[in-house]
Order: C-alpha cells, then structure tokens, then sequence
C-alpha cells in the first residue's frame, strides 16, 4: 500500500536556555503513515508536538533524526511542494498586499500562468467565503478571521494533492466554521487528502476518517475514529435506557448485578452495564417491578473522554 | 529562475509602498535643492557644492536604507511568520535570498536615480550642464557601494538580531571606507601580530574605496571606465560572496 505521508522516527530537540545547552524533546520517534484520500486527524494537547511535526513535514524546521516523506518523496525536496498545499496556525501575510494581490504571488511562485492565477484567486477566495468588496483591500485590515479564510484560500492555490493545516478553525465564528468544514469535506470528495491539526474535537468527530493523537511528543493513538471510540480499550459499555422506575427503586432492585450504575434521569433512568449477560438479569428485574425498556444502546466512548485518556 | 524574479518583484513593491523611503528620497531631494541656496554663499562654486552634497546625500541616505531594509528584509519575515507560507511552496532558500537581495537593489538603483535626477537638476538649474551628465559615472558607483552594503546587512540578519546586524554593518560601511588607510597603517607597525591583523581587516572587509569618488566629481572629472568596470565586478563578486554565505546559514535555519 502507497502513502501519501509516511513519518519515520521523527525527533526533534530544540535547544533552549542562554548557551542553548539544554535540550527539549519536542518530538519523540514518531512513526506515521497516513494514506490518501481522506481526512486525517492530528490530535494532542497543547505542546504535544503537532506544529512541530506540521513544521518539519514543511521543511521549516529540520529533524534531530528520522525523516519524512510526502507524495513518496523526501520532505528536504522543495520540488515536491508544487503539490502540496499549507495553511499555517495563526495565518499572517504580508499587510501590504490585497487578497487578490497575495493570491497572484503564490500563485507565480507555483508558476501557474496569468489567466489561471486569475480563475483561481476568484474560484478560492469566493468559497473561502471572502466577500468580493475585500479582495482588493490590503490585509493590515483584515480580521483575524478574514486572515484565516485567505490562509485556507493560498493552501489551495496550486490544486494540490494533500493539504496541511494546522488549526483550521482557529478565529472562526460559528457560520465559518460550518462554511470551512464544508469545505475541507468538499476536499475529500475531490479525492484530495486533508492533513488536519485541531483543538476542537466536534470539528475532527464530524470531519475525520483517520486520526493520531499525539503526547509529550510521542503517538498515543492511531487508527480509524470509529475503531478508537468503540475499542473502549478495558471496556464495553451498554446503556439500558428504562422508564417508570426511579434510580432509588433500582439501586434496590439491582444491587445483585455489581457492574451496574444507575444515572437518573425525568421519569426514570439510564443503566450502564459492561457485560451482555448482565442486560438479561437486568430485563428480568425491571419487567415485574412496573419499569418499562426504551431503549439498549452500545456506549461509544465520546472523543473527548478518548482525547482526555489519551493526552492526560 | 523565475521565482527569483517573483520574490524580488513583491520585495521591490513592499518597499515602494513603505512611505519611510519616500521621507527619505524626498529629503534628499531637499538637501540638494538647499545647495542651490547653499551654493550662493561661496561665490562661484554653487555647481561643485550641490555635487558635494548632493552625493553625499544620496550616500548617507542610500546607505541608511541598504542597513535598515536590508536588515528587516529577512528578520521581518520570520518575526511576523510570513516565511512559513513562502517556504510551503516550492521556494528554496537560496532562491528567496537572492530575490529579496534583487529587489533591495532594485529599490535603491530606483532610489539613486531619483536623487540622481534631483541633483542632475538642480546642477542645470545653476548651468552646471558639464556636470549634470558627469556626475552620472560616481551615482553608479554610490549604486554598486550600496549593493554591497545591502549584501553585509542580510548576511548578519541571517544569524543575529536586527539591531545588532545594523550596528555591525554599519561599523563595516565606516570600516570600509578607511580600509585603505588600515592597511598603511599596519605597514609601519611594528609589531607581527597587530600588522597581520589589520592587513586581515583590509582583505576580507569590503574596501569601499574603490567607490568613493565624490571629491572627483565635483571638480568635473567622471570616473574611467575602466574604474567603474572595476568596481562592477568587485561589487559583483563581493555581493556574491556575502549571498553565498548567507544563503548557507539561513538554509539550516529552523523557524520556531
């Protein structure tokens, strides 16, 4: 199988104090592979090591051992650029340029023609949701939501095949980041690939196919989404949902069955057991007490309480 | 080769739209129209004044924007983080240097035209005609002294602070105008030690010289061509040099 990153032992110290003899560990022989297609999830507390690895995979910062490659070559190729797009945490451009001018000088640097610079730039910073009375208005007097959505629209100025960015959401309002998730998802449906940081969880839930969740600079998790919020890890939880029966009644009733918590809720409760087997002598309690089933559910684990275990 | 001319082209226009400069050519356009008025006072000698000034000037002035811009030039890019969207599409390093150094260059050479053109009239204006068109041979080589100030002030603010990269190369642009009289004076040193440093001063800071040709031209003399042929490529291979080695330590720079 081909992909379109593979990240191999990346390390990266950075020297800190006066003298810079003491050495950080921002990046812990990371391993990595992400294939193409999809949107894939970059995960990790603050200082976890996510722009580092962002950075390096840009060639913006250089490893303290192990490499990279992305569309099959190395990351020290600055050829390979042509096909990748990068919108950076906290985009900042030159404030003298209009959006529009912007767009055209990234534009020449990937050495696309005028009339494509053209087509481009206005196709971009429309879906950007950049309204056209700001495309010639110098950025010094953007928002820091404005900067974000010509952050996104130069990432994509070359048609590239695999898109990083790094807190995507970052500055947004609401209504933007509905309008930018729509347009991250539009990216997998064009078959590109979408290499996504973010802090917000709803946003990865809703968007991504595959994450890694980074701590202390190493990965602590990887795979499909789904597969990490049901694998539970220890444990399977099933979720009785009764009526009719309080939560007081049923911690009398059941107190036979030791895996289950009872949480209240109006007009009944919620039972939480972790054994198929223990769903039965549940049933066989609640009927001929007046309880009455609604519902039995598997208990995903939210991404939340994932990311908390994960990262904490 | 193109991005080159790109990245030099968005440098020449960041300056243009930096309204600093145009303080600064139209303050110099204001010291050589006071030498018209200057030159009145001493008798006779109003066309030789106007050139001293004039081109002093635009030396100072020149050099002023060679130190500053050229430091900011790099350290503005990574202090407000704009390299890093540079840097993710196929842009080596050494591809943006030599554009941003093209594009300060082409700034000042616009520059020096500017106040050249200012003192050229100002020198009609008193009928100085002879040399309002000789004078143009010492404007180049204020141009190619520039173009190598604009080289050492990146080269520092590769690697160091932006106020100490203007300091240092402002000690070189005073260093290097007496480069010449350092290497007599290590002559009639004594001793070893001091006689090799100074003669390593003479060969490795630029000597400026080689450019300096003010006085000249104000009494009417336009440089050889041979002189400005040499300064060309002293400049030329001097600048290269200095962008060499810039170039290789800012390509193993990380941007944290």
């Amino acid at each position: 199988m081909s992909y379109i990153v593979e990240i191999e032992n990346l390390t990266k110290d950075y020297e800190v104090g006066f003298w810079k003899k003491k050495k950080v560990r921002a990046l812990d022989g990371l391993n990595l592979k992400v294939e193409s297609n999809q949107i894939f999830g970059f995960l990790g507390g603050n200082g976890a090591g996510k722009t580092t690895t962002i950075k390096i995979l840009m060639s913006l910062i250089f490893p303290t051992e192990g490499g990279a490659k992305i569309l099959g070559e190395d990351i020290t190729d600055v050829k390979m650029h042509a096909s990748i797009g990068y919108c950076p945490e906290n985009p900042y451009f030159y404030d003298y340029l209009t959006a529009r001018e912007l767009m055209n000088y990234f534009g020449e640097l990937f050495g696309l023609d005028s009339a494509e610079r053209k087509r481009r730039t206005e196709e971009l910073l429309t879906k950007v949701g950049l309204d056209e009375k700001d495309w010639n208005k110098q950025l010094r007097k953007f928002s820091k939501g404005m900067q974000q959505r010509v952050g996104l629209a130069q990432s994509l100025i070359n048609d590239p095949k695999i898109v990083f960015l790094d807190e995507p959401m970052s500055g947004l309002d609401p209504i933007g980041r509905r309008e930018i998730r729509e347009l991250i998802a539009e990216l997998r449906e064009q078959g590109k690939t979408v290499f996504m940081s973010t802090h917000i969880l709803s946003d990865i839930e809703a968007l991504c196919d595959n994450v890694a969740i980074l701590r202390k600079g190493k990965l602590a998790a990887t795979g499909k989404l789904d597969d990490l919020l049901t694998r539970g890890g220890e444990r399977q939880i099933f979720e009785i949902n009764v009526k009719g029966v309080s939560k007081e009644r049923l911690q009398t009733l059941i107190a036979d069955v030791p895996t289950a918590e009872i949480y209240a809720k109006p007009n009944g409760a919620n039972i939480h057991v972790q054994d198929e087997s223990d769903i039965e002598a549940v049933l066989r309690i609640i009927k001929p007490s007046g309880g009455k089933l609604v519902s039995i559910q598997p208990v995903k684990q939210s991404l939340e309480e994932l990311f908390a275990k994960e990262t904490g | 080769m193109n991005r080159i001319f790109v990245i030099a082209r968005n440098a020449f226009r960041e300056a243009v739209r930096d309204r600093v400069l145009y303080n600064l050519v139209v303050f110099v356009l204001l010291i050589t129209a006071s030498a018209v008025f200057l030159g009145e006072l001493t008798a006779g000698h109003e066309a030789r004044t106007i050139v001293n000034l004039g081109l002093s000037a635009m030396l100072v002035f020149g050099a002023f924007i060679a130190i500053f811009v050229g430091v900011s030039l790099v350290s503005k890019e990574i202090e407000k983080r704009t390299v890093y969207a540079v840097f993710s599409k196929p842009v080596g390093r050494g591809e943006f240097i030599i554009g941003k150094y093209l594009g300060l260059c082409l700034t000042l050479l616009v520059n020096v035209l500017i106040m050249g053109g200012g003192v050229s009239l100002a020198l009609l204006y008193v009928g100085g005609y002879e040399l309002a068109f000789s004078i143009w041979g010492s404007i180049a080589l204020v141009f190619f002294e520039l173009t190598i100030l604009t080289a050492v002030a990146i080269l520092f603010s590769s690697f160091s602070s932006p106020a100490l990269s203007a300091l240092l190369t402002f000690l070189i642009f005073i260093i290097g105008h007496f480069s010449a009289s350092l290497r007599d004076f290590a002559e009639n040193l004594g001793s070893g030690a001091a006689k090799v440093f100074f003669n390593a001063i003479y060969y490795v800071l630029p000597n400026l010289s080689h450019f300096s040709f003010i006085t000249n031209a104000a009494n009417g003399e336009a440089p050889p061509v041979s002189m400005l042929g040499g300064a060309f490529a002293y400049a030329l291979v001097y600048a290269a040099i200095l962008l060499s080695l810039t170039i290789l330590v800012f390509s193993r720079r990380n941007f944290k």
